[in-house]
């Protein structure tokens, strides 16, 4: 325990650090892009509303295994090299992003369609209905599953350590390939994830209370 | 009266036209892309046919059936550990004693915020240090089981707390102690609400059990890498398993939302689907 942390503090550190990395930049494009693809799902041009269900339906049923080796391995073959951690953040960010458009649906869809046809009734347009009704109301509605997302996000960027992209898990197996010092290593990576899970999971939480309309 | 409906008035002549334009433009926009992938496939060579011969060769076939049926073992392994232990922890997680609550509680918030590739490693690296040293099955199959267990905790429970709380009451009132009504009453209902949403789950398994290309059990992944080594085709060999993953998962999804409508239609359209929790199943 003692070497793990002195001697490879550092280690831990950048491992650590490169998940941070990872998730941070993954959530982010993930939230954007699944914003853009729910309005399209939303929209009324067809080609718009089929490409974004089509894209859902495939990218949420894929592993991201099999997803990143063909990001990371297989486009190279057709003259596209992302590099390894770009490739990480891509193949996340395309399945975060079916994901994250479907938590924003849901959020949309769940306000009620009674409450938009009581704003146009009093004369409310389509920006004001979006801006005073939906937007509100949504935003508190996501917050719960949008801290799922980006637990989900930070646990997926695990898998980098698939392609060699020393991330944290990736980091405690380098430390145990040398070390070998038991289970010890590997709880040091599996509290970090916790607390970042648990401390989005608190975060959220106290958002949501803070947010919530008394009625 | 849809969301769609009541977002958009009946298009009139202008507001046609201008969908008919960004139709158009959204519809170059979708072939462009799908041109510029074939582009890229052309001008790199993987197109030709030498490069997608020998996925259709019928070794390479039966090769990819014993791979699909690897992957449906593993995935059955993973559910006859998570299903039981899950459904204990939810029961742990409900009980009035905190002896049950506190440790149900902790294991299932512990699996759920620790990614499964990290007990997959500790699974490969560390207990063999300990002398424990499994198939490589079970070294996938135990991780993948102990997270669905802490998800389908989550899923066992939400459906207990969906119905009314009538339903105790009156057994409570009947003269049952707890566990019978759990046993005779809660439960037997309980599941009939998750049970589309337990079958939802199955594609958060089956997706795990891609990690055999990380534990080397020759499921799907793990084969692919076997028949990539024999003939160079990688991108073409990943392609065509991540559509068989696809496609298996649509179909696992298809079924949850159909069970999910009839056994709705059997409560008298009561709707439960609000109530999939949990990890969002991204890996």
């Amino acid at each position: 325990m003692q070497i793990i942390l002195t001697e490879y503090l550092g280690t831990l550190a950048r491992g650590l650090g490169t998940t941070a990395v990872l998730t941070a930049v993954a959530f982010v494009a993930s939230v954007v892009l699944g914003l853009i693809l729910a309005t399209f799902r939303i929209s009324p041009i067809p080609p718009l509303r089929v490409a974004g269900a089509v894209y859902v339906e495939i990218f949420r049923n894929v592993p991201l295994v099999s997803l990143l080796i063909v990001v990371v391995y297989g486009l190279p073959e057709i003259n596209l090299n992302p590099g390894f951690v770009p490739g990480v953040i891509i193949a996340m960010t395309l399945v975060g992003t079916a994901f994250a458009c479907e938590t924003f649906r849901t959020g949309i869809n769940a306000i009620g369609a009674g409450q938009v046809e009581a704003a146009r009734s009093i004369g409310l347009t389509f920006g004001g209905i979006v801006r005073d009704l939906i937007l509100p109301q949504a935003t508190r509605t996501v917050i719960g599953p949008t801290v799922t997302l980006f637990i989900g996000i930070l646990l997926s960027s695990s898998l980098a350590t698939v392609v060699g992209v020393r991330d944290l898990t990736g980091t405690v197996s380098y430390i145990n390939n040398r070390e070998a010092l038991g289970i010890t290593t590997f709880l040091v990576a599996a509290v970090l994830y916790a607390a970042i899970s648990l401390g989005a999971a608190a975060l959220g939480a106290r958002l949501e209370t803070r947010l919530r309309v008394l009625r | 009266m849809s969301m769609q409906h009541a977002l958009f008035d009946t298009a009139g002549p202008r507001a046609r036209r201008r969908i008919a334009i960004v139709t158009v433009i959204s519809l170059v926009g979708i072939v462009g892309l799908f041109a510029l992938a074939y582009y890229q496939f052309y001008s790199s060579g993987q197109l030709a046919p030498s490069k997608w011969r020998e996925l259709w060769q019928p070794a390479t076939i039966r090769y990819l059936g014993r791979a699909l049926a690897n992957t449906g073992l593993a995935a059955l392994g993973a559910a006859a550990i998570g299903l039981p232990l899950g459904l204990l922890l939810a029961v742990g997680r409900l009980s009035r004693s905190a002896w049950f609550r506190w440790p149900a509680t902790a294991v299932i918030e512990a699996f759920r915020a620790v990614p499964v590739l990290l007990i997959i490693y500790i699974f490969m690296f560390a207990l063999p240090q300990y002398g424990i040293n499994p198939d490589v099955y079970w070294k996938l199959v135990i991780p993948i089981g102990l997270c669905a267990a802490a998800t389908l905790a989550e899923v066992f429970r939400a459906g207990v707390l969906a119905l009314p709380r009538g339903q105790g009451e009156a057994a409570a009132a009947v003269g049952m102690t707890g566990p019978q009504a759990f046993r005779l009453v809660i439960f037997p209902q309980a599941l009939r609400v998750v049970i589309p949403a337990l079958v939802a789950q199955a594609v958060i398994v089956v997706k795990d059990t891609a990690f055999g290309y990380v534990v080397s059990y020759s499921e799907l992944m793990q084969s692919g890498r076997v028949l990539v080594a024999n003939t160079g085709d990688l991108i073409q060999t990943y392609l065509v398993i991540t559509v068989i993953y696809v496609i298996l998962n649509i179909i696992i999804s298809r079924l949850a939302q159909r069970l999910d409508r009839v056994l709705a239609a059997k409560r008298g359209g009561r709707k439960y689907t609000a109530l999939i929790p949990g990890r969002s199943a991204i890996q």
